[in-house]
């Protein structure tokens, strides 16, 4: 008899898995992003899930919720402690920033307690100076740098953020000693010091610096990415210069899910979703605002997360 | 003269028809507690996705000049005050609704944010390449003593001594402290994880100024019920208008230092009101009025955070770089429509550009409109009960805590500060220095920071910081500031001692 009931429940059990799997998802989905309302993950964010809602997607609309703070600690600390594994509640992911909060410390995840499903975005970092700068190529920034040594100041957004492995790659790559300095208030701030004449020079997001550089207020030197940019076709890459900068610091933007999630939902997502962010609309709209689309698979995703993380382990070693 | 070309866009059927239903649903939207001008904006974008490029963007526009002047309503009704650029509207403007006066109160402060913005949006169309050069001028040693100026208002701002105001100032900027550090990412007194981010700026304002009031009306309990019954007085918009014009000193040193602080990128929009106020309680003839529900306040306050709408949307539009939260989300409703903001926008979209702050213009008279409309009924909140009303702001008071990001943290934030400032306020501290400090910390600390950073790589602290034009004019104003409260505080404890002789 016993054997019976623990039989049945072990069918029903594996009728309401298959089942949940199928309908999988019932009610609206909640997306959080770990950076404020009007951002550039949060505008992405909110563009590449417009079309949740469609028969051919999930066939239910994702809502995003803002958890801004100390840089996405607060958002992703939220996110691997108190969130759902259900499939109900995904998250927006900034690689190499989560990862590299995670190995500098302080912080209750790690690349571990995150399941990725698809990326939909890849926004290099380039090296800007001010329209007026004398500097026209990184070689004049790197010969500047060597003859000042620590006296070449350069902006970023913060510490642990794309922007500062960017810099660190690029003085490691040019053995020279350089002046980052962290902004409080993202790249915009950033930006702002490098074309207000604060810093001699500054690393940013390629999306803010190609329309910063379409409003006539900086160059671009260098991409830190392994090929051009289509958005600047004419900008050299850092290795095209000699600079051996890989694409670490690239700004990887995608979709992930809390680790316990159950598989069959990790599954359906990972097949929908990339299919998802590949509609034309949302090509479109991306295009649009200046914000380079890069998809790639769940697979893809784990590959480039296991890479990041070897990376930045050597290279925030010795700080 | 190339925006009257664009004018007859705003007033297309559909458009018209967005510029006022995003004014009225502005106006609601600014007048609920937790939702500031940032998230009302944000709140509104994903509607763009359907319209065109002008339509969208007169939604926002509407919706951005109506916020900032809604949120006065619950800071003059609930003593809740709705985003930063409030909280010197709460000063005088409760204690007016709670001598009857709300109608006034609201009146004032409608037709002073229709005065400043339109001021503030004129400076916007005729000066903005002047106005950018100014915006980029500031900067991180400048921004350092600016904020170390709004310091200084912090002794004279609404308290009953200096030390107490410079007590409470401190108490703010320990708080401020709390959280990740946002340039170096050190952890600072995070007792809890619902501290990583630091305190919320608008779940502390709640805090700070709705819940010892909730308090204190609950501690009186049913009893006073029925004597304590406000009139409310009606009051006609003619004399309000008389009023406002009597007073053209708050008015114009309101809007003055509205635009001109509004400009500077980071800081502007959280001070503006407060420094406003400051000022106009300095050059005033009737300095003891205020804080006791004086007009003036109202007038400065209100005229200074909507001078600041105009202004700081110009490094956004011409340098394309977002000046304040707000600007940021306004950028992702020009990006998702292709526009580039920056000399793209004036050049290949003047159509986009002119409606867009066209609607602004239109969307002030709107406001003042609809405000002045609602302004009567609105000021019968003053006749609930206080039993019913403690119950009513705890609610409001919780749903904005809760909504400002979600989070349960941010109400247990709120409880906490508004207990504790209970207590702080039986001892004659009060909420508004605190929460200047609380603002004013983290900038005066990231652009200390900063600019020691660049300073140590090029020409040394002492250098960055002292030397310059505008750096000495800013110190010579902190000096001036300090001196002048240091001489007021002096001169009234020599009248308070030789009454007390003579007594």
């Amino acid at each position: 008899m016993k054997k019976l009931i623990a039989g049945a429940a072990m069918a029903l059990m594996g009728l309401a898995g298959a089942a949940m799997a199928e309908d999988y998802p019932e009610r609206p989905i909640m997306m959080m992003v770990s950076y404020g309302a009007g951002g550039a993950t949060d505008f992405q964010a909110r563009i590449v899930t417009m079309t949740a809602g469609n028969e051919d997607a999930l066939g239910m609309p994702i809502a995003i919720i803002n958890k801004p703070g100390a840089g996405g600690r607060v958002g992703w600390n939220w996110f691997a402690t108190q969130a759902d594994a259900d499939g109900y509640t995904l998250a927006a992911y900034n690689v190499p920033h989560f990862i590299a909060q995670s190995i500098k410390g302080g912080v209750q995840y790690s690349a571990e307690s995150f399941e990725p499903i698809a990326n939909w975005g890849a926004d290099p970092a380039v090296f800007v100076v001010a329209a007026d700068s004398p500097f026209n190529s990184m070689a004049d920034v790197v010969a500047h740098a060597k003859e000042n040594p620590g006296k070449l100041t350069f902006s970023g957004a913060g510490l642990f953020v794309g922007h500062h492995i960017a810099a660190l790659q690029i003085e490691k790559a040019a053995g020279v000693k350089m002046a980052y300095i962290p902004t409080k208030g993202g790249g915009a701030a950033a930006m702002k010091a490098v074309i207000a004449g604060e810093v001699m020079g500054g690393i940013n997001n390629l999306s803010d610096a190609f329309r910063a550089q379409e409003a006539g207020n900086v160059k671009i030197l260098g991409v830190a990415d392994l090929q051009r940019s289509d958005f600047l076709p004419d900008v050299p890459t850092m290795q095209e210069q000699g600079l051996d900068v890989d694409n670490s610091s690239v700004n990887f933007r995608g979709v992930m899910v809390p680790k316990d999630t159950p598989q069959e939902v990790i599954d359906k997502l990972a097949a929908t979703v990339p299919e998802m962010f590949a509609n034309p609309r949302v090509a479109k709209k991306m295009q649009a605002g200046g914000s380079p689309m890069h998809i790639m698979t769940r697979d893809e995703v784990k590959k480039m997360w296991a890479a990041r993380e070897q990376t930045l382990k050597e290279l925030l070693a010795g700080l | 003269m190339e925006f009257i070309y664009y004018f007859g866009d705003v007033f297309s059927p559909l458009s018209f028809l967005l510029l006022l239903g995003g004014t009225i649903g502005g106006l609601i939207l600014g007048a609920t507690p937790g939702l500031s001008p940032t998230m009302a904006v944000a709140l509104l974008i994903p509607f763009t996705f359907h319209l065109e490029a002008v339509q969208g963007l007169i939604l926002l526009g509407a919706a951005y000049t109506s916020t900032v002047a809604g949120g006065a309503v619950s800071a003059i009704l609930l003593k809740i005050p709705g985003a930063p650029a409030n909280i010197a509207t709460t000063l005088d403007g409760h204690k007016m609704a709670k001598q009857g006066k709300g109608a006034k109160a609201l009146q004032l402060s409608f037709l002073a944010s229709a005065a400043g913005g339109i001021f503030g949006v004129l400076l916007l169309i005729f000066l903005t390449p002047l106005l950018a050069e100014w915006a980029l001028a500031f900067g991180p040693s400048h921004l350092f003593w600016l904020a170390i100026l709004g310091v200084t208002v912090i002794g004279s701002l609404d308290s009953a001594s200096v030390v107490k105001g410079l007590l409470s100032g401190c108490i703010g900027l320990w708080l401020a402290t709390i959280g990740f550090d946002d340039i170096m990412g050190a952890q600072r007194f995070i007792f809890h994880p619902s501290l990583g981010g630091g305190i919320n700026i608008i779940a502390a304002l709640i805090g700070l100024f709705a819940i010892p009031q909730v308090l204190t009306m609950f501690a009186k309990g049913r009893r006073t019920e029925g004597a304590e019954v406000i009139e409310v007085q009606k009051h006609s918009v003619l004399d309000a208008t008389r009023e406002l014009l009597r007073r053209p000193r708050a008015l114009g040193i309101g809007t003055i230092t509205g635009s001109v602080i509004g400009l500077i990128p980071g800081v502007g929009g959280q001070i503006a009101g407060l420094v406003a106020y400051d000022q106009t309680k300095k050059f005033s003839s009737e300095k003891e009025k205020f804080g006791k529900g004086h007009s003036e306040g109202v007038i400065a306050a209100e005229a200074a955070n909507n001078a600041m709408v105009g202004p700081s949307l110009v490094p956004l539009l011409t340098l394309s770089i977002p000046g304040s939260p707000t600007a940021a989300v306004l950028l992702g409703g020009l990006l998702i429509h292709g526009i580039f903001p920056g000399s793209d926008l004036f050049d290949n979209h003047p159509d986009v550009a002119w409606t867009f702050i066209n609607s602004m213009l239109v969307g002030q008279v709107l406001m003042c409109l609809f405000g002045l409309y609602v302004a009567g009924l609105a000021a019968r909140v003053a006749q609930v009960p206080q039993s019913v009303m403690a119950a009513i702001v705890l609610a409001l008071s919780v749903f904005g805590a809760y909504s400002v990001q979600s989070s349960m943290g941010d109400v247990y934030v709120m409880a906490c500060l508004g207990i504790g400032m209970y207590f702080l306020e039986r001892f004659g501290f009060s909420a508004a220095p605190l929460v200047l400090g609380l603002i004013l910390g983290p900038i005066a600390e990231a652009n200390f920071i900063q600019g020691g950073m660049i300073a140590d790589a090029t020409v040394g602290k002492s250098a960055y910081f002292l030397t310059g034009g505008l750096n000495i004019f800013l110190i010579a104003v902190v000096v001036a500031s300090i001196a002048y409260s240091a001489w007021m505080e002096l001169r009234s404890r020599r009248y308070t001692t030789k009454e007390e002789a003579q007594a």
